[in-house]
């Protein structure tokens, strides 16, 4: 009795949650092009959404900066969570309590400020102003992520490793960055994941020159849900589902 | 014993930790190729001298020479020194093999060479077939002899070794101390063993260096330090002891003076100058002491009490007795097969005796 009521709460809250999405799929492979009922399964969608230059541009643009930005937030986050961990500075505790807020920062309030910072600097808005906007937002997310794996790691091997002669720089590329290898790549699925579903921050701070992929299904929405939408809507969610999946993955291997 | 050439020597080395002084001002030599091991309490200091001489700590004052270098001028990766870690601290995404390795590739050794090496010094700790396994993969012990190869591989001059047996079980740490006195031998490096264990010390050490507070309490060899303890700490520290307050009563020879304790008058063998009325601590040993029932002595110096409590130790039967003045005793006796007597019951009456020059006599101090 308390199994059934347990399951079946539980289907109930997935219910809740996915049954908008499952729709959309549903929609996307419908040869109804209104989606107010059925008529018959089809893959035209997904052929028209690829004809489409201006989409596919956007798309191309997305992953450009995707990938730009979740490499640079990726080394910079590293290199800060390591320094936070292993070297002993004045305003370290504000420091990683600044990372945190700045993670909590609600996106509106950071569009806002990255908007009027690229103004007053003349930063032209486009792939530039785009790239530095979304290193900012991921960097705290790197930071979490290989920081919280570091404090789990015995830190005594870096003592091993310079009383055996390592320098420096050979202790973290030889010694630390492999054993954290896993929350690195991690920090950059995530980050990737981040910067390729972005609107908020995105719709301020890129300009007319520069379409990217959630900005543009944006705007096709404005004049009403075409097929295509669900279709790019539904690539959209299954590929973040597989990258934040495989992030989750690498956080929870362990050291072998 | 060979002469020993003195190796390093740390003169007026000082540390202090947010107000919390772990070194004093310590002197201390080590010499070459000998075995010394730095024992104390926990917070003693020890794993700090150790840390310094490593060059993971900078001491406050005071300096460190290494064959007349100085060491503070040496990064820890520059100095011909390498440590064994409490926790091993064995790079996890290595096999052991490359473990191994890893100090003779950070000093540029030719390939062929380190093979040589690595192999080598697997043998020396029997771990040949096992060197492409990953660290996870071997037991304790076998850990624990991956990282004594990987510091003794790059050759040493001195090998420092943190409380390197105590993550292992008994049985497993015996013979870890015979294998590391085999390879100290074998190697002829320097080690300095770092310890709270004073059984390991005693088993393994040429020399201990007993260390409380920050300050060398004793330098010796372990039978020095077992049978001459310095002072109260030593002596309480090092082993189970006895201790009897008393004063002297009259000087008897060059080598013996008369002291009262226990309502009885004892002759004790002492070097210390003592003169009448001074306060001392006698101290015994359990293990020289000897128990009659107390009906059968009749004279020589004595004292009695009773027995309040037996534990079979196998090797041997301890008896714990309580004075008339309340001191409790522990007396530590083998089995003699030959004597059907051999056992107490509680509360029995028994004598207590010993050969006169086995007790140590110490002035007294007041911290106690």
């Amino acid at each position: 009795m308390t199994q059934t009521f347990k399951f079946g709460f539980i289907g109930l809250v997935l219910f809740y949650v996915y049954s908008p999405i499952f729709v959309l799929m549903v929609n996307s492979v419908n040869g109804s092009r209104y989606g107010n009922k059925w008529q018959g399964f089809t893959f035209k969608w997904y052929e028209k959404l690829f004809e489409n230059d201006a989409l596919m541009q956007a798309a191309w643009h997305s992953l450009v900066v995707g990938i730009t930005s979740a490499t640079a937030a990726t080394v910079i986050g590293t290199l800060a969570a390591v320094a936070l961990q292993r070297y002993r500075f004045y305003g370290k505790g504000a420091v990683s309590s600044l990372v945190f807020v700045s993670m909590l920062t609600p996106d509106i309030v950071m569009a806002i400020a990255l908007l009027i910072l690229f103004v007053t600097l003349g930063i032209e808005l486009g792939y530039i102003s785009l790239l530095i906007a979304h290193i900012t937002f991921c960097l705290p997310f790197v930071i979490i992520s290989v920081f919280s794996r570091l404090k789990g790691l015995d830190m005594s091997v870096t003592e091993a490793a310079r009383d055996l002669g390592a320098n420096e720089w050979q202790v973290f590329s030889k010694i630390i960055l492999p054993m954290i290898l896993p929350a690195v790549a991690s920090g950059w699925l995530l980050s990737f994941t981040l910067s390729i579903d972005d609107v908020i921050v995105s719709a301020f701070v890129t300009g007319p020159g520069y379409e990217i992929l959630p900005l543009k299904v944006y705007s096709m929405v404005r004049v009403g849900v075409s097929p295509e939408v669900n279709a790019i809507s539904t690539l959209l969610f299954v590929g973040s589902v597989v990258l934040i999946v495989i992030s989750q993955l690498l956080l929870r291997y362990k050291r072998k | 014993m060979t002469e020993y050439q003195p190796l390093l020597q740390l003169s007026g080395v000082s540390k202090t930790f947010a107000d919390n002084t772990v070194l004093d001002a310590l002197d201390l030599t080590i010499y070459d190729g000998e075995f010394l091991t730095l024992l104390g309490p926990s917070g003693c200091g020890k794993t700090t001298v150790l840390r310094i001489i490593a060059g993971f700590e900078q001491e406050d004052c005071g300096s460190v020479m290494l064959d007349q270098q100085n060491l503070a001028v040496l990064k820890a990766e520059l100095r011909p020194v390498n440590t064994v870690f409490q926790s091993y601290a064995l790079f996890p995404h290595m096999t052991v093999y490359e473990n191994i390795a890893f100090g003779l590739k950070m000093h540029k050794v030719a390939k062929a060479d380190i093979k040589t090496r690595v192999d080598e010094a697997l043998r020396m700790v029997r771990l040949d077939s096992f060197a492409q396994r990953k660290p996870h993969q071997l037991s304790g012990g076998q850990q624990q002899r991956v990282a004594i190869a990987r510091a003794v591989v790059n050759r040493p001059r001195l090998l420092l070794l943190d409380e390197s047996l105590s993550a292992l079980d008994y049985k497993l740490r015996q013979e870890m101390q015979i294998e590391l006195k085999r390879l100290q031998r074998q190697l002829n490096i320097t080690f300095v063993y770092v310890t709270h264990d004073q059984e390991e010390a005693l088993s393994m050490s040429d020399r201990i260096v007993v260390l409380n507070k920050g300050k060398v309490q004793q330098i010796g060899t372990p039978r020095e330090i077992y049978e001459n303890p310095a002072n109260l700490f030593v002596a309480r520290f090092i082993g189970e002891i006895n201790q009897f307050d008393g004063h002297v009563v009259r000087r008897i020879d060059e080598q013996h003076v008369e002291v009262v304790a226990e309502g009885a008058d004892w002759v004790v063998k002492t070097d210390h100058p003592f003169v009448a009325d001074d306060k001392v601590h006698v101290l015994l040993r359990p293990e020289d002491i000897r128990l009659t029932k107390s009906e059968l002595v009749l004279d020589s110096v004595h004292v009695e009490g009773h027995i309040y409590e037996c534990s079979y130790k196998g090797k041997t039967l301890d008896s714990y007795i309580r004075l008339a003045s309340g001191t409790k005793v522990i007396a530590s006796e083998f089995f003699d097969e030959d004597d059907p007597d051999f056992d107490y019951r509680l509360e029995q009456k028994v004598a207590l005796q010993w050969t006169t020059g086995w007790e140590v006599v110490l002035p007294y101090e007041y911290a106690n």
